[in-house]
């Protein structure tokens, strides 16, 4: 064990076509034991692992999946750099496995041939050779391997097949030099633009052709009848909307659950906190600020983590590509491609796993322009704000007597979202994210059985993701808005014994405005910064109908669109047991007053704030995930400032429009 | 399906199913590029498969894989018979 220094780290890199089996195989050879940043600058994810190679501790890049090396897209520029020892702070590999897939040989063959030309030792790693047998063809290695001059291992990263070869093969041809198995002719560069590319398939045809022995063609088809089914014209669509429809209810039905234990479980560490501290402002912080911030994010995890298994279960079986087939035709009308449509879908849960699921779109404004319009879809945290008004003001109304208004309401905000969101996305992709009709070459892979393990590394590296840079933004944040909300102190906070009357309940994981001890709470909300804050925007609120103390609970709300509800109940000094449906809540707000007595809602300005709610950008968890994946303040920004533009332009002409109608 | 006269012969037209070869890959771009690298070039068996519902995009077979490309690039790549 003396070869264990600085010296002797070997740096190896696993390239592969998508689809190839290079992720199993990555987490077959280094397990739990990974690191995921990204890539400086950019947004390709960079993943790294330890792999033992006998005695040597391997250090193995998992290179982004490529069809070529060309350098024309991110992902390939950053893997080629990361071959040549160009990226810095990473040393140039000292051997390539390359993974390829034996049931696509050709192709997969093709970015071999191009990785031969760094003079970087390769081993290739074939994979799915356990389904090319199975279909009853036959793959002669030893041939295989001879041809192409490199030594070729046969893997099945399920049974561990192979991998201890690969290992001892990786070794070998650790720092000898590589032989390229095929010459390049010099014409072939005068032979047009494309010769090589030429020259490459000339020569895996001729290998395929001596290794290689198909049975009957018919044979490998399952996928083509499955594909008869899933693509159908008519059915495949109906089967789209009902996997969705399955999965959203799975979502929603399996995550409250978890969800209100976590809401519980960190309300009662705040409580615990406040019971064994002296209460004071360190205390307040910790509980209001801190564990409120925090815990406010974590409870979207269950969400994050069960949408999560299920996108990587339809990505791995093969079904997502098939969506975005079939999806393609709809989604280019807007100018976005047909992979954007599941992370716009997803968002109606929650923006942050549709905009985390952008990545699977190539094109990077494609990918921006998706990501700007996720959070016009309603997600779940608008629906208490929806709920409130609508049982306000609009609660048992119906129109020709029998269609609720309530659930009209509720349609048209979605309708309104989604309205928008195609009408952005629109003008976008024909001015700042301007780009020719993104090319559509997909792959449609066959379909597999998915690797249980894969998909769970794949959802726990999503969620740890979501923790650790999200959480540490959300954080800050969070102790800001307290701040503001808590100081200056309107009374001297009075010692009292205990902390039961402080309100420690999230709604929906949400900040919890602060409590105060003794004293009331809306007194303390109205002297203090945010209060302040309130009547300093009043003059621009009012033309939208709103009053000061409105506009407080909007300005809380920047934080999480739910918290309006929670600060609604502090202002308006509702018992501490309010939520969305409590009937103390709902008539405190037909009740309120504006500071000169008039009634401070109607239901015009009821939907007016509905309208403000569906265009507004009001979720510093989406604005930190956004600063995440566009990795630059000035999206996020962006995404701020115009949503907060539309949103208040759209409620002016809603109040607006609604006065001169003779309503409100 | 009628059957235009053979060089004008492209993916877009070649009926369902049919075995065919490709005969040139138009265009210069990085589409086209990508095309070529995926395995789509001139001398290579291919079958087009079928269409989306809405009638694009188009999956083709090259190669022993499917390839899904929209009508726009599936036009510049002529076949024969």
């Amino acid at each position: 064990m003396n070869d264990s220094g600085i010296n002797t780290q070997v740096t190896i890199a696993l390239a592969g076509n998508p689809n190839a089996g290079k992720t199993t195989l990555f987490n077959s050879l280094t397990g739990l034991k990974q690191k995921v940043a990204n890539y400086p600058g950019v947004t390709v994810e960079r993943k790294e692992g330890a792999w033992r190679l006998n005695d040597k501790a391997a250090n193995l890049i998992d290179l982004p999946g490529l069809y070529s090396l060309d350098a024309t897209s991110l992902d390939e520029h950053i893997a080629r750099d990361v071959i040549t020892g160009e990226q810095s702070g990473m040393p140039k590999p000292d051997a390539i496995v390359a993974v390829v897939d034996a049931t696509n040989l050709e192709r997969n063959l093709y970015l071999v041939m191009q990785l031969f030309e760094f003079g970087v030792p390769v081993v290739i790693a074939l994979t799915m050779i356990d389904v090319f047998e199975k279909q009853k063809h036959e793959i002669d290695v030893e041939m295989l391997s001879t041809l192409l001059k490199t030594p070729v291992v046969a893997i099945n990263a399920k049974s561990g097949r192979g991998k201890d070869e690969l290992a001892a093969k990786v070794k070998e041809v650790l720092h000898t030099t590589p032989v390229v198995p095929y010459v390049f002719d010099e014409s072939d560069d005068e032979a047009g633009p494309h010769g090589k590319i030429f020259s490459r398939y000339n020569f895996i045809s001729g290998v395929v052709q001596e290794s290689v022995w198909h049975s009957d063609q018919k044979q490998h088809r399952l996928s083509e009848k499955i594909d008869r089914v899933l693509t159908h014209k008519f059915f495949g669509l109906v089967i789209l909307v009902a996997i969705l429809l399955i999965v959203f209810q799975t979502i929603f039905s399996w995550a409250s659950l978890p969800m209100d234990l976590l809401e519980k479980g960190f309300g009662s560490l705040a409580d615990l906190v406040r019971a064994a501290l002296p209460a004071g402002i360190l205390t307040d912080l910790l509980t209001d600020g801190i564990i409120a911030g925090v815990g406010g994010v974590v409870v979207f995890l269950p969400q994050i983590l069960l949408l999560f298994f299920f996108i990587s279960l339809l990505e791995d079986s093969g079904y997502m590509s098939r969506a975005a087939f079939l999806l393609d035709k709809l989604m280019s009308r807007v100018g976005l491609h047909g992979k954007a449509f599941l992370p716009l879908i997803s968002s109606f849960a929650c923006a942050i796993p549709g905009i985390m699921a952008t990545r699977t779109i190539e094109s990077r404004r494609d990918r921006f322009a998706t990501i700007m319009i996720a959070p016009f879809m309603s997600c779940s945290a608008r629906l208490p704000v929806y709920t409130l008004m609508i049982a306000a003001f609009f609660a048992g109304q119906t129109v020709l007597g029998f269609i609720s208004v309530g659930a009209l309401l509720m349609l048209a905000m979605y309708a309104l979202g989604i309205i928008v969101a195609i009408g952005v996305g629109f003008i976008l992709k024909r001015t700042i994210l301007k780009a020719p009709p993104p090319p559509f070459l997909m792959e449609l892979p066959p379909y597999r059985l998915p690797n249980l393990r894969t998909v769970f590394q794949n959802m726990l590296t999503r969620a740890f993701l979501f923790l650790k840079r999200a959480g540490t933004v959300i954080l800050a944040i969070s102790i800001i808005l307290w701040a503001l909300m808590y100081f200056p102190r309107h009374s001297e906070p009075p010692v009292v014994a205990g902390g039961s009357t402080l309100s420690t309940e999230f709604v929906d994981g949400s900040v919890q405005p602060p409590a105060i001890a003794g004293g009331s709470d809306s007194e303390q909300l109205k002297h203090s910064f945010a209060g302040q804050l309130g009547h300093l925007i009043e003059p621009v609120i009012q033309p939208l109908g709103f009053d000061w103390k409105i506009g407080v609970a909007l300005i809380a709300s920047f934080a999480a669109r739910e918290v309006l509800v929670s600060t609604l109940s502090i202002i308006y000094n509702v018992g501490k047991d309010e939520n969305e449906e409590s009937e103390t809540l709902i008539s405190a707000v037909r009740d309120a007053k504006t500071d000169d007595g008039k009634p401070a809602w109607t239901p015009l300005t009821a939907l007016t704030l509905m309208v403000f709610f569906v265009l507004a950008m009001q979720c510093m968890s989406t604005i930190a995930v956004v600063r995440r994946e566009t990795n630059s303040w000035s999206w996020p920004l962006f995404m701020v400032g115009y949503m907060t533009v539309l949103a208040y332009v759209g409620a002016l002409i809603t109040y607006q429009g609604g006065k001169a109608l003779g309503f409100g | 399906m009628e059957m235009r006269s053979d060089d004008n012969l492209t993916l877009t037209n070649l009926p369902f199913g049919r075995d065919a070869r490709v005969t040139a890959v138009n265009g210069t771009g990085r589409v086209t590029r990508r095309l070529m690298e995926m395995g789509v070039i001139p001398g290579v068996a291919v079958q087009v498969v079928k269409t989306a519902p809405f009638g694009d995009p188009m999956e083709i077979r090259v190669r022993g894989y499917s390839l899904a490309m929209r009508k726009n690039e599936a036009d510049a790549i002529e076949v024969s018979l």
